[in-house]
């Protein structure tokens, strides 16, 4: 009897345990039915304004210099603006600047300020603001600066309209580091209280659950669209799809193709992408991977057609180096098929390196990384047809930052790879020998040449050849065995319109509008 | 001792625990596809003659994946009970039969033990032994049971300690290991088997919850468990994965519940 019981006890633990996995789901419709403040969907479209949804809290303060999560930054793109600001192509466009020179030799950058441009709460942007902001960023006194590459800057001159900023040595990709957000100075509570010169300004924030922004009718450039965007934390990703259609959130960004296929005709799915180089990438020091032959074969081994169909619906780009379609000035699109999927190849290849029956390998997998693990799956069952057993190992994220990445004691592993801003070099440079997030150990004395020789020049289309170079010898030695860049799918309620997808990790709101 | 008759619980659980271990060994060599073959025409297709359970989002035969993923579960559940039952009686022996300090000592520990959820402290351990390792989930489970095993027979060892067999063989000379093994141990088997078939009941569940929180097996292997959080998120899209996958797990508990059941009351009988 008492085992019955406890038999009992255990299956109705099993059946709650089972139940806390939708649990979630219905409180939060429950709370957030559409019929809250911030009222229907129809109701929202009378008055111009769209919730969207986000997958977690924003970072404690919204001081944009200081901000660390990219789903910070992602969403507070609409209020803060640089010197110049990144456009959906990949330009850089002046915002704060007017107009900008840069000399011959590129050690010299010389900014004209805009003229009429004001922060949020009124103040007109001057020269002075605009210097803080530079300073605070560079600022080295307390060791690294916030951004490290503007230790590059040997002198800042300016009067009240001109700004010149002198470089130890020329350096051109330096511009893309001004988008930094130009703050006011003296302004003591940007953490919580962000003043910015965007096109949207900031209202309010609620912890755990939401934050207001509002357009800033005084914006200098073309105003936004939209009134008033409130963005909502929701968490639980088995509740999303429920809250887009009860109309509690209107639209969401980073979607998987799960949930996508689940939302109706209410709403439209954008494909964009995530821009991120996802790939197997091998330790090129580890046995087998120090014979580029037999990474070489695993390039052959691989389709990355059928990764995306099987694993992502269809949705990706295939790419062939380590570089995104996204950065149209330097993706070479030939090099996705430099090794088109042979497994006859792939054997030939593996017996001219010394293994006609294969081997074993290990596949590292943060296991927090659903995509990369459905990747791997695909892959698994890609190289055993020709004769590589691979085996998942799926460890933790804080496993993976340090083992994998830091300490580079991995054979191979699955993993996307970001940049982090819009220059070639964020993605090409970790490939040089002696760099030190150079993570699969790849040594080749003629990338690292390449590099040198791009660093040293100072005309665009010669670099931009060479990172050209770069990314034609990563695909060539198979330094990894390159896949997709992953769909970024948003969701966009019907009725909506304008978004528009940009080469970094951004949220532009600006430009969505009611089409009606 | 008196032959012991066949009841209703018994027989039907044998049947069914029968027809699962039919098939499980039916999966070990033979499969109606090679359950991690991927075919990129047919995801996510309903159960047909050609699938009888349909297939998942890589277009793997669920069917297949089933007989296979029973058979890891299966092989799991079986390892921890060996695990947590030999450890387990051995404790509950010891401890039972000459109780004193060390008696003292080990059930303290043991209830240091149960103070935590089963689940949480199985997922301690597997963060200690290292994620992604099916032999790592056997032994964590297998220490979470050993417990409930100690008690179960530290009570039957105490309460045969001093029946007169035991004395006779005592006065006989034989040692105390020999009075164990040969004589008491076979005398608790009543008590011991049933709680083996709830423990592997356990074991299974508790494999399968594993999985599904993602550290027990890793893909693409397949267990009931793991397929099972797989189809939680296809639940709207594709229902017959997780009905194909929990029956199975259902049949499996089901079956060998029934066994446990029948033995208690075929105990019960007798005392």
């Amino acid at each position: 009897m008492k085992k019955k019981l406890l038999a009992l006890l255990l299956l109705t633990g099993l059946l709650s345990a089972a139940l806390t996995g939708c649990g979630g789901g219905s409180e939060e419709q429950a709370s957030g039915d559409g019929q809250t403040a911030d009222g229907s969907a129809g109701a929202r479209a009378q008055t111009n304004e769209i919730v969207v949804g986000i997958a977690q809290d924003l970072d404690e303060s919204l001081d944009p210099h200081l901000a660390v999560a990219a789903g910070t930054k992602e969403v507070m793109f609409n209020v803060f603006e640089g010197l110049v600001k990144p456009t959906p192509d990949g330009d850089l466009i002046p915002a704060v600047a007017d107009h900008y020179e840069i000399s011959e030799d590129q050690t010299t950058y010389t900014f004209t300020l805009r003229e009429g441009v004001t922060f949020h709460n009124g103040d007109p942007v001057e020269m002075q603001d605009v210097v803080y902001s530079i300073e605070r960023c560079a600022d080295d006194s307390e060791g690294t600066p916030l951004i490290p590459a503007l230790s590059a800057i040997s002198s800042i001159n300016s009067d009240a309209a001109t700004l010149t900023i002198t470089l130890d040595q020329p350096d051109s990709e330096f511009l893309s580091y001004l988008t930094l957000a130009i703050l006011p100075e003296d302004y003591p509570d940007q953490a919580t209280a962000p003043v910015g010169t965007g096109p949207f300004r900031f209202v309010s924030r609620t912890a755990q659950d939401s934050i207001v922004l509002e357009r800033f009718d005084d914006y200098w450039g073309t105003p936004a669209q939209l009134d008033k965007v409130t963005f909502r934390i929701i968490e639980n990703a088995d509740s999303l799809v429920m809250s887009l259609q009860s109309g509690a959130i209107d639209m969401f960004a980073h979607l998987t193709t799960t949930q996508a296929s689940q939302l109706g005709d209410d709403f439209q799915i954008l494909e964009g992408t995530m821009n991120l180089v996802q790939a197997l990438y091998l330790n090129n020091t580890a046995e087998p991977f120090n014979n580029e032959k037999v990474r070489q074969a695993l390039c052959c081994a691989v389709d990355k057609q059928q990764i995306i169909d099987l694993a992502f619906d269809g949705y990706g780009s295939p790419i062939g180096s380590s570089m995104y379609p996204a950065f149209q000035k330097y993706f070479v699109e030939d090099l996705t098929d430099y090794y088109s999927y042979d497994p006859e190849r792939a054997r030939e290849l593996l017996a001219e390196a010394g293994y006609p029956d294969g081997f074993s390998m290990t596949i590292t997998v943060p296991s927090n990384y659903q995509p990369h693990i459905d990747t791997a799956t695909v892959l698994v069952e890609q190289l055993r047809a020709v004769g590589i057993t691979a085996e998942i190992q799926l460890v933790d994220w804080g496993a993976w930052v340090s083992d994998v990445y830091t300490n580079r004691q991995f054979q191979s592993t699955v993993i996307g790879v970001d940049a982090s801003n819009m220059t070639a070099r964020a993605l090409l440079e970790r490939f040089t020998s002696t760099a030190d997030d150079n993570f699969i150990n790849y040594q080749n004395a003629d990338y690292d040449a390449l590099f040198q020789q791009a660093q040293a020049t100072a005309d665009d289309a010669e670099q931009t050849e060479l990172y050209k170079q770069m990314e034609r010898n990563l695909t060539e030695h198979a330094a990894n065995v390159y896949i997709q860049d992953l769909a970024d799918l948003v969701a966009l309620r019907s009725g909506l319109d304008g978004y528009q997808f940009y080469p970094i990790y951004v949220m532009d709101l600006s430009t969505v509008h009611y089409t009606a | 001792m008196k032959r012991r008759a066949m009841n209703g619980y018994l027989l039907a659980g044998l049947v069914l625990s029968g027809f699962m271990a039919a098939l499980i060994l039916l999966g070990l060599v033979w499969t109606p596809y090679d359950p991690d073959a991927l075919m990129t025409g047919a995801k996510l297709e309903g159960p047909t003659l050609a699938h009888l359970l349909g297939t998942d989002s890589f277009g793997r035969d669920i069917f297949s994946r089933v007989l296979r993923g029973a058979g890891t579960t299966f092989l799991i559940a079986l390892s921890t009970v060996a695990v947590g039952a030999v450890c387990g009686t051995a404790a509950g022996a010891v401890t039972g039969y000459f109780g004193g300090v060390l008696d003292e000592a080990l059930m303290r520990l043991c209830d240091a033990l149960t103070a935590f959820p089963s689940i949480l402290l199985a997922l301690v351990l597997i963060s200690i032994l290292g994620p992604g390792n099916k032999y790592n989930v056997v032994i964590a489970l297998g220490m979470v049971f050993i417990p409930s095993f100690a008690r179960v027979t530290r009570t039957a060892f105490a309460a045969l300690r001093d029946v007169n067999y035991v004395k006779s063989a005592r006065l006989m000379g034989a040692s105390s290991g020999r009075i164990l093994v040969r004589q008491i141990l076979p005398n608790t088997m009543q008590v011991l088997l049933p709680a083996m078939t709830i423990g592997f009941n356990n074991a299974v569940l508790a494999e399968a919850s594993m999985s599904y929180l993602g550290i027990g097996v890793t893909p693409p292997d397949a267990s009931l468990g793991y397929m099972l959080s797989e189809a939680q998120g296809m639940l709207a899209s594709a229902p017959w994965y997780a009905l194909g996958t929990g029956g199975a797990i259902v049949l499996l508990i089901f079956g060998v519940g029934l066994i446990g059941e029948g033995l208690q009351r075929r105990g019960g009988e007798v005392a």
